[in-house]
């Protein structure tokens, strides 16, 4: 049972820097992940104006007949958002851990730039191991 | 006045032990301040050997002054003049001050106790010299993760570049200052069925060290 199909990592102007499908459902090839990160940024910033609710700060959660995407943004406009299973759990718990990992394996490395796409290898290691804990979680429950 | 009394008043200064020193530094706020050295020191240099070169003349810096101090704080003044007794002032006194209590580190609004220290691998003394060392003068510091390196990923473009060059120049530091010239260098050695690979320090003395030992006898 694969939980999640993908996850993204999209910096504050909507450039996708870091995307990584899990499963074989969703599948997506680079052209058609670029134009869903930076359609789901303008998608972002449009709902948080049209918001009824005064400091909303942008879509958390959508969910489709097929799919649930949840969405975490940070303080300085990084977006990170997993495409799962309509109705997986613990969701943001998973998002929170998979900031701290950025924060940890991508912001203190001195290799890397500010708002480039990711490739770190400790990030990768460290991701695969919260993902693959993930799971284990998700049948145990 | 409440409190009074309780410390001891020395008349002088001097008389006054010297302070332990904080043991708890934030890594986080460490990894960062490292990282911009690195990325300060890219800027400068157009070749990696030279910026390899500059975190070893950084460490060095830190080596220097860390055997002044430890020195003085640990040792009540003395310090080490045999290769031996440096070796393993180096990999217990002063790795246990630079690297080995437990630190406060926060990722993501959540402070976490963690204890840093690896159980340091000895360095190797004499008798039990670690295979592939054939040479006398060569003594290997060996650890699994590098505090300096915990959070950095090099590049595929910059071959054998290792940030622990830095901890590199700080041993070459403490063991120039203390009479033991020797070329002090990290690289990185791949383990059997390990993902990551170690960081192993190798320290080569300076022929006058080990002419000098021979004599001591």
């Amino acid at each position: 049972m694969a939980a999640i199909y993908s996850l993204y990592i999209i910096n504050k102007s909507g450039g996708l820097i870091f995307y990584k499908d899990y499963g074989s459902a969703g599948r997506m090839d680079t052209n058609d992940s670029l134009r869903l990160a930076s359609l789901w940024h303008s998608m972002h910033a449009i709902s948080q104006q049209l918001s009824p609710v005064a400091g909303c700060s942008g879509i958390e959660l959508l969910e489709a007949d097929t799919f649930d995407l949840h969405c975490f943004q940070s303080l300085t406009g990084t977006k990170i958002f997993v495409v799962s299973e309509p109705g997986t759990l613990y969701m943001e718990a998973l998002l929170k851990h998979i900031y701290e990992l950025y924060t940890d394996y991508v912001l203190k490395n001195p290799f890397y730039e500010m708002e480039m796409p990711i490739r770190c290898e400790l990030f990768d290691i460290n991701l695969s191991q919260a993902i693959q804990k993930d799971r284990v979680a998700l049948l145990g429950r | 006045m409440i409190g009074v009394g309780k410390i001891k008043q020395y008349t002088n200064v001097l008389d006054k032990p010297l302070s332990k020193g904080k043991q708890e530094v934030s890594l986080s706020a460490f990894a960062f301040l490292f990282s911009e050295m690195v990325q300060y020191n890219q800027t400068q240099v157009d070749n990696i050997a030279e910026l390899e070169r500059r975190l070893e003349d950084a460490g060095y810096a830190v080596g220097a002054r860390v055997l002044e101090l430890l020195c003085h704080r640990e040792k009540g003044n003395r310090r080490e003049t045999r290769l031996l007794g440096i070796l393993s002032f180096v990999h217990s006194t002063v790795w246990k001050v630079l690297f080995g209590k437990a630190l406060e580190i926060g990722c993501g609004g959540t402070l976490v106790r963690r204890v840093l220290m690896e159980e340091s691998d000895r360095c190797q003394v004499a008798d039990s010299l670690e295979k592939g060392t054939e040479h006398e003068d060569e003594y290997m510091i060996s650890e699994k993760e590098l505090l300096v390196n915990r959070f950095i990923s090099i590049p595929k473009d910059m071959g054998t570049f290792n940030c622990g060059a830095f901890v590199a120049g700080i041993v070459r530091g403490v063991l120039d200052s203390a009479g033991f010239p020797a070329v002090v260098t990290a690289h990185f050695v791949p383990v059997e069925g390990q993902l990551r690979p170690r960081t192993t320090i190798l320290i080569k003395f300076a022929e006058e060290v080990l002419r000098r030992e021979a004599r001591l006898g």
